[in-house]
């Protein structure tokens, strides 16, 4: 009888080139992501070096984190960036790795471009320069952020040196209920781990709850893997990922596919594996989320208070300081609090059904008049079905603009900062301090929560407004 | 990239004792804009360690003089967030050569140990004994004795051991980086590389 494995370790142990005793595995890598912030020192690691890339149709390289998402068409305006940018297109062309650079019609978010022309694939090996790497793992590959030293690693021998991390499974049966997205069932469980609550595990998310979402909705339940410290999450593929990935244009066609589909088959953990910790959690129960400190842990369902310092894990004086920059109190609502701005994109939720969401709350309504709003598509492939869904003109209506792609005000590289002081509802991924602009501060939510603040000017259940809905 | 080999170090230390300490109060994404690895010291802890306007904030632990040292002692869960290295180059150039905590974020400590920063996770109680002792006296010593994998608090001799595989300490020990090791099974790569499926 073969030993059982876990959907992790039947990935892992198929990519393992050689176990160091007492130390990492030597992990084979079969997609490399790279953008233009984190790559250029692993560049010049390699050309001092003086090696070549081992196997540059691996890699695969966009700009997003540092580019503007307005005129777009115009030279980037601050020399650094531009620099930035420019090194990225002449290593790429150097070392002949495919280049998807500013306006080029496939650029967008590293990790929103990868699934939309199937790079991204189930079973496969998965890394880039940047946390949220664990966006893939939704189709049962292998995908975590790695370091820069590790970039030159892959780039010089497409093998990166990692310790094999513990095996978690997260159970949740049951629906969403009314109002509830993958983003919430994130912020849900981040909150019940705390943000180091998975430090050193990776993830597989498994149940009723993660087999009933789309592409995207996996897509942004394992993006958020790491807020909860895990190397990364996975799902394992079925009928709706081999269905995604069908057709697009780096995936396997005719015999390749049938060949592929003979090992993505295999893609499941076996009834008796065994996870060094398993949890479960009843969906059913899961409301509307929203953060209220600086640290994706610290969210709650949207109607409770604040908890009160002595009701947490952690210590008292970093939960107080945490409350003290975000200027609130513990034991208060968050319900009506007025926001000065609203930020929809990023890697986690700057997908088209993001988009559907927020259109289907602000339809028929006005932004309020004291909310900025950045609506910021992942990529020119979202952007273009916006326009072809009829989403542009909905938004429009309501006096929204769209923005160019790009990551944006997530981090605030480029020219959109949220100013000090300001409060921003963002479908982001972190709310640290200072992580949106110096001094701003963040409430992550889902698109319905941020489409809800931004027609009402304060935070808002959406179920208010979808109640509305029904009955208008 | 080469760094200095680590043994032992014997310094002074400087106490951050604030929780989930993340790689955006590490190093701000808005100073990532740099295409060399030069510089990253002067914005550690960039928007604790000065005011909007450039100015001191004085109350920050970088800016009292009484605290110095090539060691840093941070709260539980240090270094969570953004992959970015650039978090550990700014932790190496400022001068430390040593991160303490009671947990890492798995990331950061990777990043570390690649970069030549040695991270050394203590018990939570050992953690606490370090802030005191520093808070008491910020001329206490610490040894941190790579060797020996041992930690100790000089002026009272109490210790304990940490861990790191072997592997990642022989490099530490010799300043090797894992791309020399790679490039040494590059032929093992091949043959495997030939034989993926996707």
């Amino acid at each position: 009888m073969s030993a059982t494995k876990t959907l992790f370790d039947k990935v892992w142990d198929s990519h393992v080139v050689h176990k160091i005793q007492d130390g990492p595995d030597v992990l084979f890598i079969d997609r490399h992501m790279v953008h233009e912030v984190t790559s250029p020192v692993a560049f010049l690691g390699i050309k001092n070096r003086n090696i070549p890339v081992m196997h540059p149709e691996k890699t695969f390289a966009t700009a997003d984190h540092n580019t503007p998402t307005i005129n777009q068409h115009l030279p980037v305006a601050d020399p650094l960036s531009a620099n930035q940018l420019k090194m990225l297109e002449e290593n790429a062309n150097e070392y002949g790795i495919s280049y998807w650079g500013l306006g080029h019609a496939k650029n967008g978010i590293v990790h929103v471009v990868g699934p939309e022309y199937g790079i991204t694939q189930p079973g496969a090996t998965i890394v880039c320069g940047d946390s949220h790497t664990s966006t893939h793992g939704a189709f049962g590959a292998i995908a975590f952020g790695i370091g820069t030293s590790e970039v030159e690693m892959v780039l010089a021998t497409q093998c990166i040196m990692q310790p094999k991390p513990k095996r978690m499974r997260i159970n949740i049966n049951g629906k969403m209920s009314k109002g509830v997205t993958p983003k919430d069932v994130a912020l849900f469980i981040i909150s019940q781990l705390t943000t180091s609550g998975a430090t050193g595990y990776f993830v597989e998310y498994a149940g009723e709850i993660f087999r009933d979402m789309s592409m995207e909705g996996r897509m942004t339940v394992c993006n958020l893997s790491i807020e909860m410290g895990a190397r990364g999450g996975m799902i394992a593929p079925d009928e709706k990922t081999f269905e995604y990935i069908k057709g697009r244009e780096f995936t396997p066609k005719g015999a390749d596919w049938d060949k592929a589909m003979a090992y993505w088959e295999t893609l499941y953990t076996d009834e008796d594996a065994i996870f060094d910790k398993e949890l479960t959690f009843d969906g059913s129960l899961i409301e509307p989320m929203i953060t209220y400190g600086t640290n994706p842990g610290m969210g709650m369902g949207i109607s409770n208070d604040i908890p009160m310092a002595n009701a947490v894990q952690g210590g008292a004086s970093t939960y107080q300081k945490s409350l003290k920059y975000m200027d609130f109190n513990e034991g208060e609502s968050m319900m009506g609090k007025p926001i000065d701005f609203v930020f929809l994109g990023s890697c986690t939720n700057g997908r088209i059904e993001d988009f559907r969401a927020f259109a289907s709350i602000v339809k028929g309504k006005k932004k309020a008049d004291n909310v900025t709003a950045w609506l910021v598509p992942g990529s020119h492939k979202v952007e273009t079905a916006i326009k072809e869904e009829g989403i542009l003109d909905i938004l429009t209506e309501a006096g929204f603009e769209l923005r160019e792609p790009g990551c944006s005000a997530c981090l605030a590289m480029n020219d959109d900062k949220i100013p000090a002081g300001k409060l921003a509802v963002s479908t982001s991924n972190r709310n640290f301090e200072g992580r949106q602009g110096p001094g701003s501060r963040t409430l992550l939510a889902s698109p319905l929560v941020a489409a809800a603040a931004a027609v009402t000017g304060k935070v808002t259940d959406p179920r208010e407004l979808m109640e509305e809905m029904v009955a208008g | 990239m080469a760094y200095d080999k680590f043994n032992i170090l014997t310094s002074t230390a400087v106490p951050l004792p604030i929780e989930n300490v993340d790689t955006d109060q590490i190093i701000p994404a808005r100073f990532l804009k740099a295409t060399e690895r030069v510089g990253f010291g002067d914005n550690l802890f960039r928007d604790w360690r000065y005011n909007q306007d450039n100015t001191l904030k004085e109350d920050f632990v970088l800016n009292q003089d009484k605290f110095s040292g090539k060691i840093l002692v941070g709260g539980k869960n240090f270094g969570s967030g953004s992959s970015r290295e650039h978090a550990a180059w700014a932790v190496y150039d400022y001068g430390f050569r040593c991160v303490v905590s009671s947990f890492f974020a798995d990331i950061f400590r990777g990043n570390c140990l690649n970069i030549g920063v040695l991270p050394v996770q203590v018990s939570a109680a050992f953690l606490q004994k370090i802030f005191d002792a520093i808070e008491n006296d910020p001329s206490t010593q610490l040894e941190i004795n790579l060797p020996e994998q041992k930690i100790t608090l000089l002026p009272t001799g109490e210790s304990e051991s940490f861990d790191i595989n072997d592997y990642k300490k022989n490099n530490m020990l010799n300043g090797f980086d894992d791309i020399d090791y790679l490039l040494n099974i590059k032929k093992d790569i091949e043959t495997f590389a030939e034989n993926t499926p996707l």
